[in-house]
C-alpha cells in the first residue's frame, strides 16, 4: 500500500506547508519555543508572547508515519525506560537521544519554556518531568481538574483562570520578555472562533449519505491546524474555509470520502470510531477500510484537541481567560465516561451510523481503561453492534495487520447479518 | 483481658486481610441502624471527613493474590493493570454490596477512569473522584482544594442525610492525628528492630488500619508495639531497605516475606501511603478544612502521584526515607503498567545514581505467585551490599 500515489487535495497541500512552516519557525533559532501538549493547548496565549509552539506528540506522529519511532521507542527502553509505559513518551526521548531532529532535518532547539499542560492525561505530568530533567528548562504546569461528574464546575473553572494569571502568564511574559496584552489575546481568539465555525461544518459534513470525508483516519488531517500551532491564526481561518469549499464540492457532486487512494468507490458502512489512530501502520490501516467500503463519520479522537460539536463550544474573545479554561476542561479524556459514552452513542445516532469500533491503545490508560464497559454502554443504548481491536499509537511492535483484518471482516459481517435482521439499513440508504 | 501475643494480634490481622467479603465492616455497619460505609482507594482521601459524618471509611486495595478474577478481565484489557479488574470483581460478585460510596482518589488515569466504570455499573451509589490540586500554592491550589472538601463534605451530608459540623471534622481530626502518630511509631520501630517488627507483620497491621475504625486500629497498634518490643526474636545478617512505588496495587504478601527471607529487611516504604500521607498533626481547632487543605499543600508526603514544581526537590523524600532509615539500598518494585510508578522511576534512579545508592528494580501483579526469582534478585541484591559496603 505504502507504494501507491497519494493522492491530496488542495487544502491538504496547504497543511503541509502550514506544518512545514511551523517546523522552520521552531528550528530557526530566531524565535523562543515552547514545547505543550495537544489536548486544550494555549496556541493563543503563547502567540501573545511570540512563543513558537512545538506539540512533542506531533512529533511522535511524525515520527511514527516516517517508520521512526520504533527505534527510538528502543533506545528509551534501552535507556531504562519501561515497556509498559506511553510510547509517545519514549519516542519522544528517544528521538532526543538520537539526536532531536525535527522533521526538517534540522535539530530542535532546547525549549525556552515547557508548558505543562496537565490536561486529560496523567502521563503528561511525568512526561514534562522526564524532559525537564533532559532539558533543564524552566517549566510551568497547568493543572487542568478532571470533570468527574459530566460537567466543568465554577471551582475549576476558577482554578484554571487563577493558574493562568498567578504562574502561566507571569512565566511566559518573563521567557519572552513581552507583557502580556488581553487585548491581542481577545483578538487571537476572535480569529479562532471564527476558524470553528468553518472546522464543526465540516464535521457535522459527514452526516451526508454518502459522506463526502472519512472523520478518523481523514479528520486526523483535517483537525490539525484547530489542535496544533495555528488556532487563532488567519492561516487557519482559510485553510477551514478553503476546506469547506472543497467538502461542499464534493457533497454536491455525491463523491463517498476521499482517501490516499483516490474516493472511495462505494459507501457501505458508516462508523463511529473510539479511541486514536494506529501511526505506524496508518495508510495500511486506514486502506482495512476504505477497501471494505467503510467510512468513519464520527471519532473521539476528532475531539482529542478539544470539544466543539457536543455542547457547541466557540472561544469567547468576551471572556479570554475564562474561555481557555472551558476549552481545556472540555477536552475528549478529560471528560468523564458516561459522558463519553454519551457522546460517541449520540454520534451513532445523528450520523446514522452503523456501529461501534473501538481501537484501543496498549500504552494509552487515558482513552482505554473502561473502553469494554463503554462499549457494553453503547451497544446497550444505541442498539448497534460494537467492535474491539487493539494497536499503539507509535509501537510498531504492536500492529498486527492480520488480526486487525480479520476483527474487521469479522465486524462487517456482524453488520451484515444485524442488517438482513432489520436492526440497521444499508449506508447510503 | 490479657494482652495478646505477636502472633494473635497477627493472626487477628491475618483474617482481617483474608477476607474478601470485609465481613467486618459489614458488622460495624449493621451494628447500629443507619451506618454507613464509603470505600476509597488510593493514594489519599481526608478520611477525617467521612468519620466525621459518622462513616466508616473502608480501604479498597483490589483482590489481592487469592481472588479468583473471573468476570474483571471482561472490563479491562490485558495491559491495563490489575487493581481496578480486581476491584470491579469485587463489586460485581457482591462483595461491595454494603458500601454506600465510593471514592476514586487521582491517582492516575486508570483509577480516574474507575470512577466513571462505577458510575455506569453502580447507578444507585455515591461516587465521587476526589480530585487534589498538582499546585501547591495556598493561594491558588489551596483555594481550588477547599472548595473541593467542601464539595466532598456536602456529598457526605446529602448522604448522612444531616451536616458535618466543624467540631465533628476537628473531633476526628484528633482521630486520625493519634492514629498517625502511631502507625509513625511502628514505623519507627521496625526502623530501629527490624527483626523484631518484620514487614510481612507490620503490612498486615496497617492493611488492618484500611478496614478497623482508627480508634481500633489505634489500640491495635499500641497492643503490637507493646507485644512485639517485648519478645524476643533472632536478628539476621540482613541488609536495610527501602521499598518503593507500592503505593497503589499491592503486591502479594508472599514478595514481602520473600524479600525479607532472602535477607533485605525493609525499614521504610510507600504502602498504605494514607496512613502516612500528613506528615505533621493537623490542628484540631479553627476551620477544619483550611486546615486540611494546608496540611496537604504544605506539609504531605510526596510521591509519583503528585507534581514536583522544583526538579531539585524532586526525589527528595525518597533519600530523605533513606538517610533517616540508615537503609543500605533500593527496591523499586512497581505493579506491571503502573504510569505512576514506572514513570517516576528514571528521574528517581538517577538522584541514587547521583549519590551511589544502590538499587534494584522489580515488577509484579497483585497475584504474581513465582516467588523464586524475586528471591534470587533480591537475594543477590542483598548478598552484594554487604559484600561491597562493608570493605
Amino acid at each position: 500500500m505504502s507504494g501507491r500515489e497519494v493522492v491530496k487535495s488542495n487544502s491538504q497541500l496547504v497543511q503541509k506547508e502550514m506544518i512545514s512552516r511551523n517546523y522552520d519557525k521552531i528550528t530557526d533559532g530566531n524565535h523562543k519555543v515552547s514545547s505543550t501538549f495537544v489536548p486544550g493547548n494555549l496556541n493563543e496565549l503563547l502567540m501573545c508572547f511570540d512563543i513558537a509552539n512545538n506539540l512533542p506528540e506531533i512529533n511522535a506522529i511524525q515520527n511514527a508515519m516516517r517508520k521512526k519511532s520504533g527505534d527510538m521507542i528502543t533506545e528509551a527502553e534501552r535507556a531504562g525506560h519501561s515497556e509498559d509505559v506511553c510510547t509517545y513518551v519514549k519516542a519522544d526521548i528517544g528521538m532526543m537521544a538520537k539526536g532531536n531532529i525535527a522533521p526538517n532535518g534540522k535539530p530542535f532547539p532546547v525549549p525556552d519554556i515547557l508548558l505543562l499542560s496537565y490536561t486529560g492525561c496523567f502521563t503528561f505530568m511525568k512526561w514534562f518531568e522526564l524532559l525537564r530533567e533532559q532539558y533543564q528548562c524552566p517549566t510551568v504546569m497547568l493543572h487542568v481538574p478532571y470533570a468527574a461528574d459530566g460537567t466543568p464546575t465554577k471551582n475549576m473553572r476558577e482554578y484554571i483562570v487563577r493558574q493562568l494569571k498567578e504562574d502561566v502568564i507571569p512565566a511566559l511574559e518573563k521567557v519572552s520578555g513581552i507583557r502580556f496584552d488581553i487585548d491581542r489575546l481577545r483578538e487571537y481568539l476572535r480569529k479562532s472562533a471564527a476558524a470553528e465555525d468553518d472546522m464543526v461544518w465540516m464535521l457535522e459534513s459527514t452526516k451526508h449519505k454518502p459522506s463526502p470525508i472519512d472523520c478518523y483516519f481523514g479528520g486526523v488531517y483535517y483537525m490539525g491546524p484547530i489542535f496544533t500551532a495555528f488556532r487563532g491564526t488567519d492561516e487557519a481561518i482559510e485553510y477551514y474555509r478553503l476546506l469547506r469549499l472543497e467538502i461542499q464540492e464534493r457533497i454536491d457532486k455525491g463523491l463517498c470520502a476521499q482517501t490516499p487512494e483516490g474516493d472511495m468507490p462505494e459507501e457501505k458502512y458508516r462508523l463511529v470510531v473510539e479511541g486514536p489512530p494506529n501511526w505506524t501502520s496508518f495508510r495500511d490501516f486506514w486502506h482495512m477500510f476504505h477497501e471494505s467500503g467503510a467510512v468513519v463519520v464520527a471519532s473521539s479522537y476528532t475531539k482529542v484537541g478539544g470539544i466543539y460539536d457536543y455542547e457547541g463550544f466557540r472561544h469567547d474573545p468576551d471572556h479570554p481567560l475564562e474561555t481557555m479554561a472551558d476549552y481545556c476542561l472540555g477536552v475528549y479524556t478529560n471528560r468523564s465516561l458516561p459522558t463519553r459514552v454519551d457522546m460517541l452513542a449520540r454520534n451513532i445516532r445523528e450520523y446514522e451510523a452503523d456501529g461501534l469500533l473501538i481501537n484501543s491503545i496498549k500504552s494509552c490508560n487515558s482513552f482505554s481503561a473502561g473502553q469494554l464497559v463503554m462499549m457494553r454502554e453503547i451497544e446497550r443504548i444505541t442498539g448497534k453492534p460494537a467492535a474491539f481491536i487493539e494497536t499503539d499509537l507509535v509501537d510498531p511492535r504492536y500492529f498486527s495487520a492480520a488480526n486487525v483484518k480479520n476483527r474487521l471482516e469479522s465486524y462487517f459481517q456482524m453488520i451484515d447479518q444485524k442488517r438482513r435482521l432489520g436492526g440497521s439499513a444499508a449506508a447510503g440508504m | 483481658m490479657e494482652a495478646r501475643t505477636v502472633k494473635e494480634i497477627v493472626a487477628f490481622c491475618q483474617g482481617l486481610f483474608d477476607d474478601l467479603d470485609f465481613t467486618r465492616a459489614r458488622e460495624w455497619k449493621a451494628a447500629v441502624p443507619g451506618r454507613k460505609v464509603i470505600g476509597y482507594m488510593p493514594v489519599y482521601v481526608p478520611r477525617e471527613i467521612i468519620h466525621a459524618a459518622g462513616m466508616l471509611p473502608l480501604g479498597i486495595l483490589g483482590g489481592g493474590a487469592d481472588l479468583e478474577v473471573i468476570h474483571g478481565d471482561a472490563y479491562y484489557q490485558s495491559y491495563i493493570c490489575r487493581i481496578p479488574r480486581s476491584t470491579v470483581e469485587l463489586a460485581v460478585t457482591g462483595r461491595l454490596d454494603f458500601v454506600d460510596g465510593m471514592i476514586f482518589p487521582s491517582i492516575c488515569d486508570v483509577i480516574r477512569n474507575l470512577s466513571g466504570i462505577w458510575q455506569i455499573l453502580f447507578k444507585d451509589k455515591y461516587v465521587r473522584y476526589f480530585d487534589a490540586p498538582q499546585n501547591f500554592r495556598e493561594d491558588v491550589g489551596g483555594v481550588f482544594y477547599s472548595n473541593e472538601l467542601r464539595e466532598f463534605r456536602e456529598g457526605l451530608e446529602k448522604l448522612a442525610g444531616r451536616r458535618i459540623t466543624d467540631s465533628e471534622i476537628n473531633a476526628s481530626i484528633e482521630v486520625y492525628n493519634e492514629n498517625r502518630l502511631w502507625v509513625n511509631r511502628v514505623y519507627d520501630f521496625r526502623a530501629d528492630f527490624p527483626w523484631k517488627a518484620p514487614s510481612a507483620e507490620v503490612y498486615l497491621l496497617m492493611r488492618a488500619g484500611m478496614v478497623l475504625p482508627p480508634e481500633e486500629h489505634t489500640l491495635l497498634m499500641r497492643e503490637y508495639l507493646a507485644a512485639a518490643g517485648a519478645q524476643d526474636r533472632p536478628m539476621r545478617d540482613n541488609c536495610r531497605v527501602v521499598l518503593t512505588g507500592v503505593f497503589c496495587e499491592q503486591p502479594p504478601l508472599n514478595l514481602i516475606k520473600s524479600l525479607e527471607i532472602s535477607g533485605c529487611y525493609i525499614v521504610d516504604d510507600d504502602f498504605l501511603l494514607i496512613s502516612r500521607w500528613l506528615l505533621e498533626d493537623v490542628p484540631a481547632d479553627g476551620d477544619p478544612i483550611e486546615n486540611l487543605s494546608r496540611a496537604f499543600l504544605l506539609n504531605s508526603a510526596q510521591t509519583a502521584a503528585k507534581y514536583e514544581a522544583d526538579m531539585e526537590v524532586k526525589g527528595r523524600y525518597l533519600i530523605d526515607a533513606i538517610r533517616k532509615r540508615s537503609a543500605d539500598g533500593v527496591i523499586f518494585a512497581a505493579p506491571s503498567f503502573c504510569d505512576p510508578a514506572l514513570l517516576d522511576q528514571p528521574m528517581m534512579i538517577s538522584r541514587l545514581d547521583a549519590l551511589k545508592i544502590p538499587y534494584i528494580t522489580m515488577q509484579y501483579a497483585e497475584n504474581s505467585g513465582q516467588m523464586q526469582p524475586i528471591r534470587e534478585q533480591s537475594g543477590t541484591f542483598a548478598d552484594s551490599i554487604k559484600l561491597w559496603s562493608s570493605s
